[in-house]
C-alpha cells in the first residue's frame, strides 16, 4: 500500500469556471476516495418564491443558470400551468421545443469547447465555441438577448416568430450541422483527444440506476431516462434517445456530439410542422391550493421542478433539482480507482453546471 | 404527466425507499417545503418514465431515517435538506454535519419562531 495524501481540488481550477471542492484521496497517483464540497455560492433562489408572484418568478428561474436558462424557464412554467391547469397553444408547444434545442446545442458545443480547452487543444476549442455563436446570434435576432432571453412565460411564450425568421433558423441549422459533422470527427477519431477518453471513468448501466444519475452522462452507460422519450411534442417530432453502451468519457461526450445533430432534425422537423394559430394565452388569478411536479430534458439531463401554490399569486415552493445536483454522485464514484492525470477529464464529462446546483 | 402524490407517516421512510429499490426505481429527487409546524417532505422515484412522489409530514424537531443505505446519492438531498430546512437525518452514509451549504442564514426555511413552535 502507498502513502495516502489528500490533494485539493477546487473550489478554483483552471478545468472550472465556478467553484465546486473535491477532496481526492490518493494512495501515489491513483484516487481512492473523493468527498465532493458545494455551497460556495449558494443563492437562494428558490426562497425568493415568497416574496415573488409567480410571473415574476420566470424572470428569477431563468437566472438559475445562464446556459441552461431558457430550460429552466421551460420548466418552470410548464410546473405552473400544470398547477393553474392552462392548456399552451399548439405554436408554443412548438416554439419551445425549437428553443429548447437551440440551447441544447449550445450548451454541448460550450461544452466541447471547454473539454478541448481542459486537453489543451485550443484551435479545437475555438471552433466549437465559434460554431456556438451562430445560435447565440440567433437567439439575439429573435428575442433581443443572447443568453437570458424570457422567451418563456407562464401561458405560451413571450412573443411570435415569423415564418422568415424560422426559415433563417432552419439555415443556420444547416450550415451548424455541417460545421459540427466536420469538428465532431476530430473528437471521434483524434488520438490525442482518444487517449484521454476512452476506457476512463466507466460507469455501467446499473451503477448509474443505482446512482440515480441522468443526461448524457446516463444515456453514455446505455440508460434511457431522457425525459423527451414521453414528451408528446417531442414524440410527435419522432424523437429517439440517443444511447451508447461504452460507459466511459469518451461515450459521454459522443452522445453530446450526436445530440447536436439530432437537435437540428429535430428543429427543422418542428419548423416544417408547426401549426399556425395564437403563441400564448392569457393568465390571470393566483395559483390554487396544490402541488405540480414537471421534468424536462435540460441539456445536462433532466430538470425537475415542484410547485406548491396557496391560493394567492405567491407559490409557498418553487423547487428545481438541476441534473449537475444529481450527477455529482455518478462523479464521485467514478473518482475511485482513477488516475490523478484523469480527475480534471471525469469532473468535465458530467458537464458540471455550479451555477444550476448552487440555485 | 402523472402526478401521484402518495403519503406516508415518515417512519415508513426506510422501508419505501428498501421497497423502491427492489423494484428498481430511480430516485429522483427529495424536496423540503416548510408548513406551519412542520416540514413537508417529497420523495419521488421513477421507472420506465413514470415518475410517482410520497409525502411525509415531519413534524419540526423529529429525527427521521436516512435512505442513503439504500440509496447512496441521496446525501445531496438528505445534507441539502438537513442545511436549509433543520431535519435531521439518523442512519446518513454520508453525512455534512451541516457543513453542505456555505450560508450566512443558518436554516432559512425554518424560522425561529416556528422552530420554538416544534420545540414545544
Amino acid at each position: 500500500m502507498g502513502k495516502r495524501t489528500i490533494v485539493p481540488f477546487g473550489p478554483q481550477h483552471p478545468a472550472l469556471p465556478e467553484p465546486i471542492h473535491l477532496d481526492l484521496e490518493l494512495e501515489d497517483e491513483k484516487v481512492v476516495r473523493a468527498i465532493p464540497s458545494i455551497g460556495y455560492v449558494h443563492r437562494g433562489l428558490e426562497k425568493l418564491a415568497e416574496t415573488r408572484d409567480y410571473e415574476q418568478m420566470t424572470y428569477v428561474m431563468e437566472r438559475v443558470c445562464g446556459i441552461c436558462s431558457f430550460g429552466h424557464s421551460y420548466g418552470y412554467t410548464g410546473a405552473v400551468e400544470g398547477l393553474m391547469d392552462i392548456e399552451i397553444p399548439d405554436r408554443a408547444k412548438y416554439l419551445r421545443v425549437i428553443f429548447h434545442e437551440l440551447s441544447r446545442v449550445h450548451s454541448h458545443l460550450l461544452w466541447l469547447g471547454l473539454l478541448a480547452d481542459a486537453m489543451g487543444f485550443d484551435s479545437l476549442f475555438m471552433h466549437c465555441w465559434r460554431i456556438r455563436e451562430k445560435v447565440l446570434d440567433v437567439f439575439e435576432e429573435i428575442t433581443g438577448a443572447r443568453v437570458i432571453m424570457s422567451f418563456c412565460k407562464v401561458g405560451g411564450v413571450r412573443k411570435d416568430v415569423t415564418p422568415e425568421m424560422l426559415n433563417k433558423v432552419a439555415g443556420v441549422c444547416n450550415e451548424i450541422e455541417k460545421e459540427v459533422r466536420k469538428t465532431g470527427m476530430v473528437f471521434m477519431k483524434d488520438t490525442s483527444v482518444r487517449n484521454r477518453l476512452v476506457g476512463k471513468g466507466i460507469l455501467s448501466k446499473q451503477e448509474v440506476i443505482d446512482l440515480s444519475a441522468v443526461g448524457p452522462v446516463a444515456r453514455g452507460s446505455g440508460f434511457d431516462n431522457d425525459v423527451r422519450t414521453t414528451e408528446p411534442t417531442y414524440k410527435a417530432l419522432g424523437f429517439e434517445p440517443i444511447l451508447r453502451d461504452e460507459g466511459d468519457c469518451y461515450a459521454r461526450c459522443m452522445v453530446r456530439v450526436d445530440e447536436i445533430i439530432q437537435s437540428m432534425n429535430l428543429i427543422r422537423t418542428a419548423i416544417k410542422d408547426i401549426p399556425t394559430g395564437d403563441f400564448c394565452v392569457p393568465v390571470k388569478g393566483s395559483v390554487p391550493v396544490g402541488d405540480f411536479a414537471y421534468r424536462v430534458e435540460q441539456p445536462r439531463g433532466e430538470g425537475f421542478y415542484y410547485v406548491q401554490g396557496n391560493g394567492t399569486k405567491n407559490l409557498s415552493r418553487a423547487r428545481v433539482r438541476t441534473p449537475t445536483n444529481i450527477n455529482i454522485p455518478a462523479l464521485v464514484k467514478t473518482l475511485q480507482g482513477c488516475d490523478l492525470q484523469d480527475v480534471t477529464m471525469l469532473v468535465l464529462t458530467i458537464d458540471p453546471c455550479i451555477s444550476c446546483t448552487e440555485r | 404527466m402523472n402526478q401521484e402524490f402518495k403519503e406516508i407517516e415518515y417512519s415508513e421512510i426506510p422501508a419505501l425507499a428498501k421497497r423502491m429499490l427492489a423494484g428498481g426505481y430511480r430516485m429522483v429527487q427529495i424536496c423540503g417545503v416548510t408548513k406551519e409546524g412542520e416540514n413537508e417532505l417529497v420523495y419521488s422515484f421513477d421507472k420506465d418514465h413514470e415518475m410517482v412522489s410520497y409525502k411525509v409530514h415531519v413534524p419540526f424537531g423529529t429525527t427521521i431515517g436516512s435512505i442513503t443505505p439504500e440509496y447512496w446519492a441521496a446525501f445531496v438531498y438528505e445534507n441539502e435538506i438537513h442545511d436549509l430546512f433543520g431535519v435531521e437525518f439518523t442512519d446518513s452514509k454520508l453525512d455534512y454535519k451541516g457543513n453542505f451549504f456555505r450560508m450566512s442564514v443558518k436554516t432559512p426555511w425554518k424560522g425561529a419562531e416556528k422552530k420554538d413552535e416544534g420545540a414545544a
